[in-house]
């Protein structure tokens, strides 16, 4: 599954790292520190946070990650979005809460 | 010029995790116990006890930096210092509008209390201190810089709350005036790992939450008098000043 994929079945908006969409999918990471992330999340992996820091753009470069959603609505701040587009990690945007979207793309990527 | 004993991160009484024994008279004779000529009044997301320790601290020839220790959005706890009154209450002032209105429950988190001279509680405050206000990591940064203060991520060694557990490295481009270690590591000890961390004065202290804590770690400025702006040419290194580890 492609992160293209998840954007359309989950509704999901495309704030940034719009170049990176066609990436397959692994798995997913739910985890709101970033050290935690930087030690447990694998490549591929979609990593669902709260987290809007433009750290968090240089923690999916640093694990490939496929992706980043970021959730209820939070607005990341202008430097992450310019990150984003620089190291083309795709940063998504739900209204939903982590327990829901997780749970969404759970039964997704099971499906497949 | 001559060595000034500073430990800069010391809560009170309205810290919700601040021992009752934390209150003003009791702060200042302990650091007077300890031979401190510095002390940093540091407690959560308040700078409302301030004003009074600096008062009674001068009497015994104390300098307090005043200031608070910020909880911003990405839960990072962060040093921050104003040398002027009404910077000070601006920035009490942006602390009452960022903090979230979620009470505080003092037979779980403990009690808020701002006592006066004679210990007697004079205010208690009702929202929950330490949680993190609506406001990123850089945009307290740029406040407390356009009010002229001292912006310092506490504790960056610790497990939780601090920059390295919440972000994972320093941010690009970190304003941070200092950087602080907590008594459980030491600059060598967490340079060497991170040696990023070593473009940044560092300083150590308690982070009292006891009176016996007062002290166990702390910082020795080298300046001319103690003052603000010493403390702040020794953070920087200027004009012959300096801050060493004890």
């Amino acid at each position: 599954m492609k992160i293209t994929d998840i954007t359309e079945k989950l509704d999901l908006k495309v704030l940034a790292g719009t170049d990176g969409l066609k990436t397959d999918i692994t798995g997913g990471y739910v985890s709101d520190l970033l050290s935690d992330v930087m030690g447990n999340a694998r490549e591929g992996q979609v990593w669902i946070t709260l987290q809007t820091h433009q750290n968090t753009i240089a923690v999916a470069s640093l694990k490939d990650l496929a992706a980043i959603i970021i959730v209820k609505g939070a607005k990341p701040e202008s430097d992450t979005i310019s990150k984003a587009n620089s190291e083309n990690i795709p940063l998504l945007s739900t209204t939903l809460d982590t327990f829901t979207i997780a749970g969404l793309l759970f039964e997704l990527l099971k499906m497949e | 010029m001559k060595n000034y004993r500073a430990d800069l991160h010391i809560h009170t009484t309205l810290s919700p995790c601040g021992d009752l024994e934390m209150h003003p008279v009791n702060i200042i004779s302990e650091a007077e116990k300890k031979g401190l000529d510095i002390i940093g009044i540091t407690d959560h997301n308040t700078t409302r006890h301030c004003k009074l320790i600096s008062q009674l601290a001068a009497k015994k020839d104390i300098f307090v930096l005043q200031g608070a220790e910020v909880t911003t959005k990405e839960e990072v706890h962060c040093l921050v210092f104003f040398e002027k009154t009404d910077a000070l209450k601006t920035f009490q002032d942006y602390l009452d509008t960022n903090l979230p209105d979620i009470l505080n429950v003092p037979e779980i988190f403990g009690d808020q209390v701002q006592v006066d001279e004679n210990e007697m509680i004079i205010f208690e405050e009702p929202r929950l201190l330490v949680n993190a206000l609506c406001k990123s990591l850089e945009e307290v940064e740029k406040f407390v810089h356009s009010l002229n203060g001292l912006f310092i991520p506490a504790h960056i060694d610790r497990l939780k709350n601090s920059i390295y557990s919440q972000l994972g490295f320093l941010p690009d481009d970190l304003a941070a005036d200092a950087l602080e270690i907590s008594r459980n590591s030491s600059p060598e000890k967490f340079g060497a790992a991170h040696p990023e961390i070593n473009r940044f004065p560092l300083i150590t202290s308690s982070d009292a939450h006891y009176p016996e804590n007062i002290g166990m770690a702390s910082t020795n400025f080298y300046i001319e008098n103690a003052s603000f702006s010493e403390i702040r040419f020794a953070l920087n290194g200027d004009k012959g000043r300096r801050i060493s580890r004890i």
